[in-house]
């Protein structure tokens, strides 16, 4: 018997294939990372304890009505002017003595906040309001807070804040990361996210 | 004639394409370990509002997402235009929050627990209500961590 030599595999469809797939996982996945901001809950408490004593000129209450309208303070506001409002609050330092804000560079109003640390900002919405209305008003809330932490992350340590958390986050930041954290916290204690969501009216 | 011949015998010989296999094998496992299977498909419209200051969300699988909004099209004739929420594949209720968290909770190793976030994809549309009775349930499941997820852009184009 004649031995015939095994015929070579035609290896050239091999690429066909594995474009086959490579189409597959590049449809059915995703590589885009969510953004969105980020908030903390409060915990639930317990048992009922009675909210810590805040000055009325403290809170700053910010109403998203049913209709999507703006009321700050009981009164109607445009969109466009949340933000600026929201900084003139929260950088008011109004406070004396031992309640005095030595960095703010606000008005000094006796009748707005005290001091940024003590500054409360209420966010209050109807059932009906649309999500999308909420998120723009978080959103400049948060802005607003941003703007102000950036102001004092230049002013002490000449970079944005924001760029700062960011550097922190990523796990390729090679300087000093225990520095960076000791900065961050420094001005989120200047500048503390005291943002309240009651739980919406009937 | 003959001179055409000779030519051709010492021409450059054909791109062998023995490897192309190789490169897009290659390529195959650069985005099979880069991305993240879909693992679920949305049955709620889910249009994200708009926001400028954002952050990132990295580590997806530490992420538990929470979808929400009116139904898609092809299944309204079964459930209605009412806003739901959708956990994994399926419809749920505002009740079944704080089991899909347990669940989840149990599902990662013991060190990651407390670094779960909750991304809330809710539709630009929907009622704040819903958004609350989400969050409230989210308290009492202890999953404080929350992030609204948005697209970026001007968050004045929500308003329109």
């Amino acid at each position: 018997m004649a031995k015939r030599p095994a015929p070579e595999v035609n290896a050239g469809s091999m690429a066909d294939i594995a474009f086959l797939l490579l189409i597959f996982f590049l449809v059915t996945t995703t590589i885009e990372t969510d953004s969105g901001i980020t908030r903390k809950l409060p915990p639930i408490d317990p048992e009922e304890q009675d909210p810590p004593p805040l000055k009325e000129k403290n809170i700053f209450i910010v109403l998203v009505s049913a209709g999507g309208d703006l009321f700050v303070e009981d009164e109607l506001m445009e969109f466009e002017d949340l933000r600026d409002a929201a900084v003139t609050f929260l950088d008011n330092g109004g406070g004396t003595g031992d309640e005095a804000c030595t960095y703010c560079q606000g008005p000094g109003d006796p009748e707005s906040s005290d001091n940024p640390v003590k500054a409360v900002i209420s966010l209050q919405n109807d059932r009906r309001t649309e999500y999308g209305t909420y998120i723009a008003v978080q959103n400049e809330l948060v802005a607003a807070y941003n703007e102000l932490r950036n102001r004092e992350a230049n002013r002490l340590y000449g970079a944005d804040f924001t760029e700062m958390e960011a550097a922190f986050n990523d796990p390729n930041y090679q300087d000093d990361k225990e520095e960076l954290k000791e900065r961050i916290k420094k001005i989120q204690e200047m500048f503390p996210q005291k943002l309240s969501e009651a739980e919406p009216k009937r | 004639m003959s001179k055409f011949k000779k030519k051709g015998d010492g021409g450059t010989p054909a791109v062998s394409t023995a490897s192309l296999p190789d490169i897009v094998f290659m390529l195959l496992f650069f985005f099979m370990v880069v991305t993240v299977m879909r693992d679920s498909s949305l049955k709620v419209q889910n249009i994200l509002p708009f926001a400028d200051q954002v952050e990132k969300l990295d580590k997806k699988n530490l992420i538990m997402y929470i979808y929400a909004g009116k139904p898609s099209p092809r299944y309204q004739a079964t459930y209605g235009t009412e806003a739901r929420i959708q956990l994994n594949d399926k419809y749920a209720k505002i009740s079944d929050i704080q089991q899909f968290i347990k669940e989840e909770r149990l599902s990662k190793r013991d060190e990651l627990r407390d670094k779960l976030t909750t991304a809330l994809k809710v539709d630009k549309a929907t009622n704040m209500g819903l958004v609350s009775d989400i969050k409230q349930e989210l308290r009492k499941a202890e999953a404080l961590k929350i992030n609204y997820t948005t697209k970026v852009g001007d968050a004045t184009l929500n308003l329109q």
